[in-house]
């Protein structure tokens, strides 16, 4: 492809050339480091975030903070954690290795995929540094329902619409060049139903981007426009309407929180069969089922709006289209355990992040059709309960399966294992600190306790302490995974090209580490 | 004898051992299953049963998917221990090599899809009930504001503000909190027994939502927008509930209590409230008919200032950053008077400093600003009478 390795002029200062390098670089594998760890980055900005409301809410009463500083920790962590932590590990993930498993050299498009990446540290810095701004940061939720984004947001809320612009077009530029480059730069042989399954996910992920992205820049575009140019798109004393805010936000948010999943499922259906020894079970209805829940989830929006009026015929329409979406999930879940079925399984610490996945994503996955039943939602629409469902399918999923994905190529990144010991160390601790975390909070919900609130009634106090205890030692386990990187990246026994007995494709059959350029001559698929 | 019968015997003992060792893991697993499921009942972290025959129905409808979401979990979680603990390396070095079934994959297809058809017929029958607002004996239009509740009773012609009554020495932790903290307000919501009494929803700034988990209402409430939900309440008593859309700062501040009178003591009960609001008419003339002296306004004042004003302003008057500018030394107050009667009368367009004209009486905001210009910091010597604000509205 592009020859590209030399753009950096030799003979300058050693800091420079480290500075030049990172950011004139157009190779997928570092781009995709580069991705991976500002998501880690963010991951623990956003942690620490989730820690401070945490330890607010540990005791009733404020103690900590005022209400409106808790508020603004909540909305941070949401954007953060959606769009800092979980969408670009995943990004980071296809550019190091949609290449190496479709045989390419490179990424279609490596100059814009240069571009997608550099656009978002500054987003982030736009919308962080609404913290240190007069009025404070973003105060009304990730979700910025209007009128209180727009009439009664901060001054700092521009800064917010702005990055997300940003992270936005760094979103639909990375979309677009990882479908490009899976169209076309497919080694001879590897027809589409031939594609490993964290391709396939991975290509219907980009189309949910390209189709969602522009929905969330419309409707913070309508924001800036209410908030400083005079129109009144949700502004009901001039004639606007604030419900369509959450109509365009969820027709962007219910796709977005697929996207959010799907590549989790890629991850998932390549591991499991690796270390069950096994080939996966039902290809093809799992290529399908991806593709059946990409197409429902834009259909299903609604179900997060079933308290705000919707007339009858509506709420059932999104009622039985959110179930509808069981079915194609449930096949998922059935065929990931067939193919643990008869299999020849071993536990390393990949696996054993995979089949955490597989069980608590199916936990949340499971209180989401609870939720979809909608006379039932008018009693956990906006409560504890929905934070515990989400948190159930986005931190056992999406993370868990981004550090399964982690241990599982970071052999092959780093040409060095990481410390199995500590692998299964960090997976026990944080399977049952996440549980003791995020558990209680459907009990409270339950109960009453409705979310975002910055201090609560007094019989909700047990359950609050002990999940901020959960999360305390949460945050704890996410240090030692840091630690187990960074060891694994200065050193460790060395890896074979193969890595894991199992392991079969394209990525295994490059040196580890892999070479900075791969598959200058296309291998051949058979 | 012969080594086969005893061969026999020890198969026996052998089968008859495991199943006392297994029978006391059941027994174990029985005894700690119960104990956790009576810890969560006890415990009330289980759906509120609630009062009303929808909360009870929508409870049982609840428990329906709640088991159907543990069977399925037992069912898939069980084959996947079995198979993790059956064919892992150890006991099964072969690894199997069929990777598809056709017949299987219509069986787990055709099952999910049965459950589901059974779970949406009694939800649907439950929606239709729900959205069904008609012949509604009482409508009660419920209107949020920050971070408040306004309720107008739209037969009888009356209506009141519903404000927090917590003290913020209890949010604040400087005093012991009481039994319903945060969840008390000043002017109790009054329904009747057994009557289908239907709420409008609305706001007038941001997106509030009325929710009663006893009543299972719970309804968004937007500007521009009227919504409606119902209850039949068949037990007198008091319910609490609180707004469940993040609405701004005081989000947490803004709870719910609904009396539910027997209906004879609810129609005394409407009638107190005529009296009284003719009486606060009169109140009202007699306030501005005559000159209040500063020590007489500034405890009313005071009053005033703390259970309206201090959750944003602060006790003190020091204010929160420049959304919640601060009272001491602050231009509006210790400038025209006008300017700052305009203010609190009508509130600052695109702030959450709301209009307090339909919320506070003449002598409340006359009261309020001379203690605003006399305290917190500021010293302009100035009483504003009620009758100036009577002419200001």
């Amino acid at each position: 492809m592009i020859a590209h390795a030399e753009t950096v002029p030799s003979g300058r200062n050693p800091l420079v050339k480290f500075i030049l390098r990172w950011l004139l670089t157009t190779n997928h594998k570092e781009i995709g480091t580069l991705y991976l760890s500002l998501s880690f980055l963010l991951f623990f900005i956003g942690g620490a975030m989730a820690l401070t409301f945490r330890a607010e809410l540990a005791q009733p009463g404020l103690q900590l903070m005022g209400a409106d500083f808790y508020n603004q920790m909540v909305t941070l962590h949401g954007l953060v954690m959606v769009f800092g932590a979980v969408m670009p590990a995943f990004v980071g993930l296809a550019n190091w290795m949609i290449p190496l498993q479709i045989g390419a050299s490179d990424m279609a498009l490596p100059r814009l995929n240069n571009f997608s990446f550099w656009i978002m540290p500054f987003a982030f810095g736009l919308l962080l540094s609404s913290l240190f701004m007069p009025g404070g940061a973003p105060n009304f939720g990730w979700t910025f329902y209007a009128p209180l984004s727009t009439t009664y947001g901060p001054p700092s809320t521009d800064f917010m619409i702005l990055g997300i612009h940003m992270m936005g077009i760094s979103s639909i530029l990375g979309a677009i060049n990882i479908i490009v480059t899976i169209f076309n730069l497919r080694a001879p042989g590897m027809t589409l139903m031939k594609m490993p399954m964290f391709v396939w996910t991975w290509l219907i992920t980009a189309f949910l981007l390209i189709m969602a992205m522009p929905v969330l820049a419309g409707v913070v575009t309508m924001m800036l426009t209410d908030r400083h140019f005079g129109t009144s798109f949700f502004e009901a004393s001039g004639g606007g309407d604030p419900l369509i805010f959450q109509h365009v936000f969820w027709f962007f948010g219910h796709p977005e929180v697929y996207i959010m999943i799907l590549p989790g499922f890629g991850i998932a259906s390549e591991i499991i069969p690796v270390f069950a020894r096994k080939r996966i079970f039902g290809y093809t209805s799992m290529v399908w089922a991806t593709g059946s829940i990409a197409i429902l989830s834009f259909v299903v929006w609604g179900h997060h709006m079933f308290a705000t009026g919707m007339p009858l015929a509506t709420e059932l329409w999104f009622m039985y289209a959110t179930m509808v979406i069981a079915i194609p999930t449930g096949v998922k879940v059935f065929n990931w355990v067939a193919t643990m079925w008869g299999g020849s399984m071993t536990f390393e610490t990949p696996m054993l992040f995979a089949l955490g996945f597989v069980v608590m994503f199916t936990i949340g996955g499971l209180s989401g059709l609870m939720l979809a039943i909608a006379p039932v939602d008018f009693q956990y629409h906006d409560t504890f309960f929905v934070v515990a469902h989400i948190h159930y399918v986005l931190y056992p999923g999406a993370i868990f399966a981004t550090m399964a994905a982690v241990y599982y190529w970071i052999p092959k990144w780093t040409g060095n294992m990481y410390d199995e010991r500590l692998g299964k160390i960090h997976f026990w601790t944080a399977v049952i600190a996440l549980n003791l975390t995020f558990f209680p909070m459907h009990f409270v919900g339950l109960a009453g306790m409705p979310r975002r609130i910055a201090d609560y009634a007094l019989p909700f106090t047990g359950l609050n302490t002990f999940a901020t205890a959960g999360a305390f030692l949460l945050g704890l386990t996410q240090l030692l995974f840091l630690y187990i990187v960074i060891k694994t990246v200065r050193g460790g026994p060395k890896a074979t090209d193969q890595v894991w007995e199992g392991a079969k494709g394209l990525e295994w059959t490059v040196p580890s580490p892999a070479p900075l350029h791969t598959f200058e001559v296309p291998p051949k698929v058979d | 004898m012969n080594s086969q019968i005893i061969n026999e015997v020890i198969t026996v003992q052998l089968a008859i051992k495991r199943f006392f060792v297994r029978s006391r893991s059941y027994g174990a697993w029985a005894i700690l299953i119960s104990l956790l499921s009576t810890t969560v009942l006890a415990q009330g972290w289980d759906m509120r049963p609630g009062v009303t025959e929808m909360s009870q129905h929508l409870r049982t409808l609840h428990h329906i998917s709640l088991w159907v979401c543990i069977v399925v979990g037992a069912v898939v979680f069980g084959a996947m221990f079995y198979t993790i603990f059956a064919h892992r390396r150890s006991k099964n070095p072969i690894p199997a090599t069929w990777h598809h079934s056709t017949k299987v994959e219509i069986v787990w297809t055709i099952i999910p899809t049965l459950i589901l058809v059974g779970m949406a017929i009694p939800a649907t029958k439950a929606l239709i009930e729900i959205e069904d607002n008609s012949d509604a004996d009482l409508t009660i239009l419920v209107t949020g504001s920050q971070w408040k509740w306004h309720y107008q009773y739209l037969e009888a012609g009356i209506g009141f503000y519903s404000n927090m009554s917590t003290p913020l020495e209890q949010i604040n932790n400087t005093e012991a909190k009481g039994e319903h903290y945060l969840l008390e307000v000043d002017n109790h919501l009054v329904i009747p027994t057994n009557q289908k009494v239907r709420f409008l929803t609305s706001s007038d700034d941001v997106i509030h939502s009325w929710w009663v988990p006893d009543f299972a209402v719970k309804q968004d409430a937007l500007p521009g927008f009227i919504n409606e939900a119902w209850t039949r309440v068949p037990e007198p008593g008091t319910y609490r509930g609180q707004c469940t859309e993040l609405c701004g700062m005081n989000h947490a501040y803004m709870p719910i209590v609904v009396d539910v009178l027997p209906e004879d003591e609810f129609e005394s009960w409407l009638e107190d409230q005529r009296i009284a609001l003719e009486s606060m008419g009169e109140a009202a003339i007699a306030a501005r008919s005559r000159d209040w002296s500063m020590e007489e306004l500034m405890p009313i004042g005071e009053d005033t200032y703390l259970s309206n004003c201090a959750t944003c302003h602060q006790p003190d008057g020091s204010g929160q950053g420049i959304t919640y500018p601060a009272m001491t030394g602050s231009a509006v107050v210790n400038g025209p008077i006008e300017n700052h009667i305009s203010t609190i009368l009508n509130g600052v367009a695109g702030t959450e400093m709301q209009a307090w004209g339909p919320q506070l009486s003449d002598l409340e905001i006359a009261a309020v600003i001379t203690y605003e210009r006399n305290s917190l910091g500021n010293e302009t010597g100035e009483v504003i009478q009620p009758l100036t604000i009577f002419n200001s509205r």
